[in-house]
């Protein structure tokens, strides 16, 4: 029996139209955009102004608090204007604008593909680069690497887990960066190992991607303390606290972060980050995005570097289709629904996924049946059939009490829904309500 | 870019699951149980089960259309499973027109003055079941006996219609008789598995309504949790009593095969609009169920208790739903 979570889950048709799909290259865009708050926390604070040239990787937004993080150009020209603009969460935010010009590099950035795998650096020293380098976790969450790599007084690690579940359907992102760049994805674990200090990695994936497990798990061999672990496919196993449940049998408790039960998960994508960022001097600005949807003609895998236009990786993949309904920032089920295709990719941008017309509209909504369907596929051990109607009547004790914030916005309860009720809208909603009243409580 | 995308919050696909795929799979795993009701008792269980039909879907779209004024929604399927639940539980030679009355009772009192499908407390057939039960005692357990089939209990009650074998040994305890004594005055364990005794037109075939289970849980329309824990209780109290007294007390496979119980354990009792929300609440009103079933049975005034014991613990779900939880993810931190 292969290891997988606990409780619930649900099983959608994966759809990985793209996972042979090789990386490509895009061309150089003419405009881009940089949204400064396309992390989880603080939005960073710009460090350039109009008319200044920039770099490739040159630092132009600096991280602003603890929890924020740097940004650096992705591309070389001219700043064009700092400004207002519509990005990929569908709010207008401030953001860089750039004028490109060339492709000019940083000098300090080694450009080489020469896989470097010593790293003698000290686990301060690490922690520095990755904070430095402006990286956070590319799985979809933002949340900046090196808050988890500073692991609190009292607490220790005792498990790195590598998160390259990629449960999402349609995406396959981490897929072909597992199977095209595992060396270097090694020495980013092997140095993440080394800066929290813990001797035991593990990197988990979903036994619908074999080459990648059997890949990995023999280059593995080579790193002491890495293993794999092939997990059965069942969404949501990419959450962090369902991954730690599937690979180490513990339960992060309510509340609490994964340190609790002495892990600290890595999504691939981010570790490849950190190898580039270490070992060959290179900031976070470009990452593999996965272009796909059943009428998109060349569903692909690009590597794309920040602040490209949506447009741009759409027009590469054989154009928006003719009867597409809806445009979607991630995978189907915890996907961002865009407004507008001219929207720059960010650092959590895992994927485009185009639907058709027929695919995008949904259900009429029908009277609960109370067959507790939603109850048995909450991962999280939640009622979302009683967690709607009481966000619908406002009943924000109750919700508290029965652990609305405990939500990981999965969507498996409105997905398994026979009577396709809204139950994530209104269970978002309560959040964002019982969310206040907590935060007024602790003033 | 100037075409019109749609922007709606995830997830942006479904399972394609639907209340009409549910409620046709329930009807589905009923066939057997119809089938094998017309090959024991003919053409009364055919017209029987076309009156409940038919009397429900017009009684909910009446009320519906001219009542309520909502939109009507007969096509769902949920009152035609309550129309073949009531059957189900219907002598298949009751007249028309109490049939009818049944079916009024059923989804006029039972579920649209609850506010329809999803609000009713108790389940509706039942609720028919029940009414025509206590207001038509005597066309209500007067049951044929399978065509063409010749047991010695039949003998025991006047001309081709017959009591339950749970009607038998109720009446002959009372009467003073030993459990060996009436043992051959009740068809074998094996007649009672294949339905030939008397009964409710679909609750007498055990093996037709378990291939109904089946199926219902292979293709996940119930949990096991209900049944199994009805099931699991009678078997468990009614050995005990056995083993107390095998005279007085039926042994667990007579209440296992007799009456309503794998008709009330796998139809009745899993309607997903009158049973808890989670599995813990789901095997406690189980337990419940099976309890209150076998106390009927051996000391209550009738010779049947599913009914009964199924709607009185529909009334105990609000409550159950409401203090019994789910296990929360992270609730005791394991550390394994």
């Amino acid at each position: 029996m292969l290891k997988t979570f606990s409780k619930g889950g649900v099983h959608p048709p994966e759809n990985k139209l793209s996972a042979n799909k090789p990386i490509q290259e895009l061309g150089l865009p003419t405009h881009v955009t940089i949204p400064l708050g396309m992390h989880l926390g603080v939005p960073a604070k710009a460090i350039v102004q109009k008319g200044d040239t920039v770099k490739v990787g040159q630092l132009i937004a600096e991280k602003n608090g603890f929890v924020s993080a740097n940004i650096h150009s992705p591309y070389s020209g001219k700043v064009a204007k700092i400004d207002k603009a519509l990005d990929a969460s569908g709010y207008t935010r401030d953001a860089i604008f750039i004028d490109v010009e060339g492709d000019e590099w940083m000098d300090t950035i080694d450009r080489s593909d020469a896989l470097k795998i010593t790293c003698e650096l000290s686990p301060e020293e690490i922690l520095q680069r990755i904070s430095e380098a402006g990286i956070v976790g590319l799985g979809g969450a933002t949340f900046p690497s090196h808050v988890k790599l500073a692991v609190p007084r009292g607490k220790t690690a005792e498990y790195l887990i590598i998160n390259g579940v990629e449960c999402e359907p349609y995406l396959t992102a981490d897929h072909v960066l597992m199977m095209e760049k595992a060396e270097e994805l090694l020495v980013g674990i092997h140095i993440l190992q080394k800066g929290l200090q813990v001797e035991k990695a593990i990197i988990g994936i979903e036994n619908n991607k074999p080459d990648a497990i059997a890949k990995l798990s023999e280059l593995a061999k080579k790193y002491t303390g890495i293993r794999v672990q092939a997990l059965k496919v069942q969404y949501p196993q990419g959450g962090e606290k369902q991954l730690i449940n599937a690979v180490i049998g513990r339960e992060v408790p309510s509340g609490a972060l994964p340190i609790e039960v002495g892990a600290v998960v890595f999504n691939v994508g981010t570790a490849y980050a950190v190898y580039e960022a270490v070992q060959k001097n290179k900031p976070l600005f470009e990452r593999i995005v996965t272009v796909t949807g059943k009428s998109v003609k060349e569903t692909a895998n690009f590597k794309v570097r920040i602040g490209t236009p949506v447009s741009q990786l759409i027009e590469k993949a054989g154009g928006l289709p003719d009867d597409t309904g809806k445009v979607i920032n991630g995978g189907p089920m915890m996907g961002k629904a865009l407004a507008s295709t001219e929207v720059p990719i960010v650092k959590g941008s895992s994927g485009i996924l185009i639907m058709k017309q027929t695919e995008a509209q949904r259900k009429p909504v029908e009277p609960c049946i109370r067959c507790a369907k939603c109850v048995s596929v909450c991962p999280m051990g939640l009622e979302p059939y009683l967690l709607m109607s009481m966000g619908q009547k406002g009943l924000h004790e109750r919700l508290e009490r029965d652990k609305v914030m405990d939500c990981i916005e999965c969507g498996s309860c409105s997905y398994i829904c026979p009577s396709s009720r809204p139950l994530l809208d209104y269970i978002r909603l309560g959040k964002s309500e019982v969310g206040k009243i907590i935060r007024s409580r602790k003033k | 870019m100037n075409k019109l995308i749609t922007v709606s919050p995830s997830p942006h696909v479904h399972s394609g699951q639907s209340v009409n795929k549910l409620m046709y799979g329930v009807v589905l795993a009923m066939v057997p149980a119809l089938l094998a009701s017309v090959l024991f008792y003919g053409m009364g269980a055919i017209v029987v089960t076309l009156v409940s039909v038919a009397s429900c879907l017009l009684f909910e779209y009446l009320i519906q259309k001219f009542i309520l004024k909502t939109p009507v929604r007969i096509s769902d399927g949920s009152a035609l499973v309550t129309g073949i639940l009531l059957a189900f539980n219907l002598p298949s030679n009751l007249p028309w027109w109490i049939i009818m009355v049944g079916a009024l009772v059923a989804i006029g009192i039972g579920k649209m003055t609850f506010g329809g499908l999803g609000n009713n407390p108790f389940n509706p057939a039942l609720v028919g079941r029940v009414f025509l039960l206590i207001s038509f005692p005597v066309q209500m357990t007067k049951y044929p006996v399978p065509a063409g089939i010749s047991t010695p209990y039949q003998s025991t009650v006047e001309g081709f219609t017959g009591a339950t074998p749970l009607g038998v040994i109720k009446e002959g305890l009372k009467a003073g008789e030993s459990f060996s004594d009436l043992a051959h005055k009740i068809p074998s364990y094996l007649d009672m598995f294949l339905g030939n005794m008397g009964g409710s037109m679909g609750e007498v075939a055990g093996v037709a309504l378990l291939i109904g289970l089946v199926y219902m849980l292979v293709r996940k329309i119930i949990t096991w949790h209900i049944p199994v824990s009805i099931l699991g209780t009678v078997v468990v109290f009614s050995g005990i009593l056995n083993l107390a007294n095998p005279e007085v007390y039926a042994g667990p496979m007579f209440h296992i095969l007799t009456g309503g119980l794998l008709l009330g354990a796998i139809f009745m009792a899993t309607d997903y609009v009158t049973s808890p929300m989670n599995p813990l609440g789901m095997l406690i009103y189980g337990i419940g169920i099976g309890l209150l079933t076998v106390i009927i049975r051996v000391f209550g005034a009738y010779p049947e208790g599913v009914s009964f014991a199924i709607l009185i613990m529909n009334g105990f779900v609000p409550l159950l739903n409401r203090y019994i939880k789910p296990k929360r993810f992270g609730e005791e931190v394991k550390n394994g």
